[in-house]
């Protein structure tokens, strides 16, 4: 079971507090970027060149603000993408050390087998159509959940309230439409 | 390869925590969002104040270097965004940091979230110039700004009252907030909260 709130609140934000102190606030949205230019550098090598002083992308989302993208995809072994790389381990490791999760849980949640059913094709099409839209708002908003509700919020950005106003507006009514547990 | 350490080290606690806090459960998320179990809310607005009131208490005493923040441009795309991404965080369960935690969880859902996630990151990377012309991208209100002026930072203040109290103030607010939430405000069949 999930920690209690306040110790997993407290906890939370400790790791946030940490990552602003020891080095910049915590974001993720933006490596999605990154991995698709490495697949897509990867499969046409000039979709990313050197340039003088840094890196540059026939791209222009890549390219913009000085190629600071591109330059992530020329050399991924950054802080920002071993963040996410390490994230995926501590989860995983944390998910092992409490025993795992079921057979039935890692094919489809919980939530969706008591409201929409437990086949997992509509499952898999709507978590893809669903991870598409998550991460095409992330780009539109130049943050997630992590960058501007959480890092933003936290430093007081307007940014942030503006985007936790967006997403939540739309996620409580799409919520509860799809989710009616008896 | 000081900067790669830390990233592995606050990384890995950061994945952890999500796991721990239940956040990459999509039944939990789901519950939070159809408003029945407000549990992870808490968590949630707990988490925010407290990494605020340590921020700006440790940026007050000079214990936390200012040019560490990073905040982000406030414009239109912004909000449209977040309409965006909180349609496909209730449908999925999922946000892209708990997405690819689930997945390395072991949740299959989850590895099609994240197909899903580098297809629409991909599609914003094609339209990213008609959204640009579109001046929806433009700043508003100053663009990068907070709602106090921080001493030392280099972002405007919405106001000019102190940016550290101003943040100490909002972060103690999120946590009365926290404590002040019910657990639920509708009923459902797991409105009981998490141990």
């Amino acid at each position: 079971m999930a920690l209690n709130w306040k110790y997993g609140g407290v906890l939370l934000g400790l790791v946030f507090f940490l990552a602003v102190a020891l080095v910049k606030p915590i974001g993720v949205s933006t490596q999605f970027v990154i991995l698709d230019g490495i697949l897509w550098n990867a499969i046409n090598p000039d979709v990313v060149t050197a340039t003088d002083d840094g890196f540059t992308s026939t791209n222009a989302y890549l390219a913009k603000s000085g190629g600071k993208y591109a330059e992530s995809v020329a050399e991924p072994w950054n802080y920002s993408f071993v963040f996410v790389l390490a994230m995926m381990a501590g989860a995983a490791l944390s998910v092992f050390a409490r025993g795992g999760l079921s057979r039935e849980e890692r094919s489809i949640p919980e939530l969706w087998r008591n409201t929409v059913g437990d086949g997992t094709a509509k499952r898999y099409a709507v978590a893809f159509i669903g991870g598409f839209i998550v991460l095409y708002g992330a780009r539109l908003a130049g943050g997630c959940t992590s960058g501007h509700m959480m890092s933003g919020m936290m430093q007081t950005a307007l940014s942030g309230y503006i985007f936790a106003a967006g997403a939540f507006a739309a996620a409580i009514p799409v919520a509860i439409f799809m989710y009616k547990e008896a | 390869m000081t900067s790669i350490i830390l990233a592995i080290i606050i990384g890995a606690a950061f994945g952890a925590t999500l796991d721990r806090v239940g956040a990459t459960n999509p039944s939990l998320i789901g519950r939070m969002l159809n408003v029945t179990n407000l549990h992870l809310m808490k968590t949630i607005l707990l988490a925010i104040g407290t990494g605020s009131i340590l921020m700006f208490g440790g940026q007050m005493l000079g214990l936390v270097d200012v040019g560490h923040m990073s905040v982000k441009a406030a414009y239109i795309g912004v909000f449209i965004g977040g309409l965006l991404l909180g349609t496909g965080w209730a449908m999925s369960g999922y946000c892209p940091g708990t997405g690819v935690c689930a997945a390395a969880s072991g949740r299959k859902d989850a590895l099609f979230f994240i197909a899903g996630g580098l297809f629409g990151a991909a599609a914003y990377m094609v339209t990213y110039p008609a959204w640009k012309a579109s001046g929806m991208l433009e700043d508003l209100a100053g663009g990068k700004v907070t709602i106090g002026t921080v001493p030392g930072a280099p972002y405007d203040g919405l106001t000019a009252m102190s940016g550290d109290v101003i943040g100490i103030v909002l972060g103690a607010l999120l946590v009365v907030i926290a404590f002040a939430l019910p657990m639920s405000l509708r009923t459902g069949g797991h409105a009981v909260p998490a141990e």
